[in-house]
């Protein structure tokens, strides 16, 4: 059925493939503008944005009112709003760098979704195949390499601007950042620990941990975040600070940077700098819920499999490959976008950490716990797979 | 005065890992997600007016569709910003109904850039003709529009009930013969 696409040559397969992830990432980070508008005027009692409508949907009887109560034309309102202002240009800026930035912050957004696979289906053998654009044995490291490099364009964004608090805001980010990027990468290290045990061929793949949260047996089927309950929670606190979100929104504080790096931008060089931190968050998230959270296996102690073969007995066409990838996407889209939902319930729950209180939880408070964790599952690992 | 020195406990571990707390707060900000939303969306939906609200000033009729006004000029002369002007005049022979009524207004303009909304002009009114009643958006594109001149004020007052019927009893007692 699908033969002629794998005749195409290779090149362009990969990337009709990249271009159809940044197709879905991009309307999934325009919308979740939209949704961090919604959540926040629901938690605070209000309807939200609601009033924005195209003329042909409102004569659609039902839908088109539900739609227009969602407020989902204000999203296009929105990127039309963006990409027609004017795109102003400050005159004391250093003008290469200042456009540089916003496009440097895309790269490394747009770059780690390579690493991470968000689905899978079945070979003939029964072997399972993740759906990523790379399915690469060192997903977690290039991750974490490439994501880090978001930091520069921080950098960059509040140098350029070459105006005072823009560049706080950078220092603060960059600060931020490499402070959590430690505990962070000292959670994940148990996972790891454990997924490699001794006479398996090493790997640092999401495929790999997220098959290994799909074995049979009570043991085998327990996702890393009832495991390594620790590891997650560092995890996940760190993956706050990492994207710059509420409590750890220090980098953006209005009250005392105004917009802080940035704070001269406006436009669509400011709405890049906004889809790469929606980006992130996706990515982020995604990389939460493989690591910790099953990836694409629908409950803790279901997996894909099992879940197919249910499914396999109601619908005819359930163990067909196609099938099987759309469901495995569908889940783990659901579990990331519930992750999301998680950071805008947070964001509208907490207060904003103080800066001085921020680099203390992280350098005081994570990192000995990360490293303590990191050593309790060393020595329960060893003992256990010895 | 009294000094209580209050003991300052300290955290208590849990406390001191902010989790508890913040399960709380998540607990609070989703209670108000799915709560009924208490926006009231205005131009479709309106605010209930309390009694005795000051809204726009307007002039009433009486049940008979007379007009209540008997230009006095009382209300231009304790306006406070001067916002009301009133060209009296008589009333016409030609309209026999109104044959009783003393007097009506010619010309009865109130300037909504000027009003303030104080009520003085209803707590004056000898014949209970000017009320501030529920309408309480006044909108115009040019200064022009927003003085409202006789007809829009009985546009918006409408006919309110009447207690007196001044008029009448005036009519009957002429009919009778003592006009006083």
């Amino acid at each position: 059925m699908f033969d002629f696409y794998f005749e195409i040559p290779l090149v362009l397969r990969l990337f009709i493939q990249g271009l159809a992830v940044i197709m879905v990432i991009f309307p999934i980070a325009g919308a979740c503008s939209m949704a961090e508008r919604k959540v926040a005027a629901w938690i605070q009692d209000r309807p939200g944005p609601n009033r924005a409508i195209v003329p042909w949907v409102a004569w659609i009887p039902f839908l088109g009112k539900f739609l227009q109560r969602l407020g989902v034309f204000h999203v296009m309102a929105d990127g039309g709003k963006m990409l027609f202002k004017e795109d102003s240009l400050p005159g004391h800026v250093n003008k290469f760098y200042f456009i540089l930035a916003p496009i440097v912050a895309m790269i490394p957004a747009l770059t780690t979704v390579v690493a991470v696979p968000f689905g899978a289906y079945f070979d003939a053998a029964g072997k399972v195949i993740p759906l990523g654009l790379a399915p690469l044995d060192v997903g977690m490291l290039a991750v974490f390499a490439v994501s880090s490099l978001g930091v520069y364009s921080m950098i960059l964004a509040g140098w350029a601007s070459n105006s005072k608090y823009p560049f706080l805001g950078s220092v603060r980010a960059s600060a931020q950042l490499i402070s959590y990027e430690l505990s962070m990468t000292l959670a994940v290290l148990p996972v790891f620990l454990w997924v490699n045990a001794p006479g398996t061929p090493g790997t640092m793949g999401f495929g790999a941990v997220v098959e290994f949260q799909s074995q049979p047996g009570f043991l085998g089927g327990m996702w890393f975040g009832f495991l390594m309950p620790v590891s997650a929670f560092i995890f996940l606190v760190a993956l706050f600070a990492e994207t710059n979100r509420q409590p750890f929104d220090t980098v953006e504080s209005e009250a005392d940077l105004v917009g802080s790096f940035h704070t001269e931008y406006g436009a669509f060089k400011w709405g890049l700098f906004f889809v790469a931190e929606y980006s992130h968050m996706i990515v982020g998230s995604g990389v939460f819920m493989l690591l910790f959270g099953g990836g694409w296996n629908p409950l803790p102690w279901v997996s894909l499999a099992t879940a197919v073969g249910w499914l396999g007995h109601i619908l005819p066409f359930a163990h067909a490959p196609l099938f099987v990838g759309l469901l495995s996407i569908s889940i783990f889209m659901g579990k990331v976008l519930a992750m999301i939902f998680f950071f805008m319930w947070v964001r509208w729950t907490l207060p904003r950490f103080r800066y001085d209180q921020v680099m203390k939880i992280g350098w005081q408070k994570m990192l000995p716990l990360s490293i303590a964790n990191l050593l309790f599952y060393a020595i329960a690992i060893a003992l256990i797979q010895k | 005065m009294a000094v209580i020195t209050v003991e300052r406990k300290p955290l208590t571990f849990l406390e001191r890992t902010y989790l508890p707390q913040i399960a709380g707060g998540l607990k609070t900000t989703f209670k108000h997600l799915i709560a009924p939303k208490k926006t009231l969306e205005y131009p479709e939906e309106r605010p209930t007016i309390p009694d005795g609200y000051r809204g726009v000033p307007t002039l009433v009729m009486d049940p008979n569709g007379r007009e209540k006004c008997v230009s006095c000029q009382l209300c231009e002369f304790v306006c406070p910003p001067k916002a009301i002007r009133i060209t009296p005049g008589e009333i016409p022979a030609d309209e026999p109904d109104r044959a009783h009524v003393e007097k009506g207004p010619k010309a009865f303009d109130i300037d909504m850039l000027r009003c303030i909304y104080c009520g003085l002009c209803q707590e004056v009114c000898p014949e209970e003709a000017i009320f501030l009643q529920n309408q309480f958006s006044m909108s115009g594109y040019t200064r022009a529009e927003m003085v409202n001149h006789k007809d829009r004020l009985y546009e918006l007052g409408g006919t309110l009930p009447d207690a007196h019927f001044k008029w009448d009893k005036k009519k009957a007692a002429e009919e009778h013969g003592n006009t006083h």
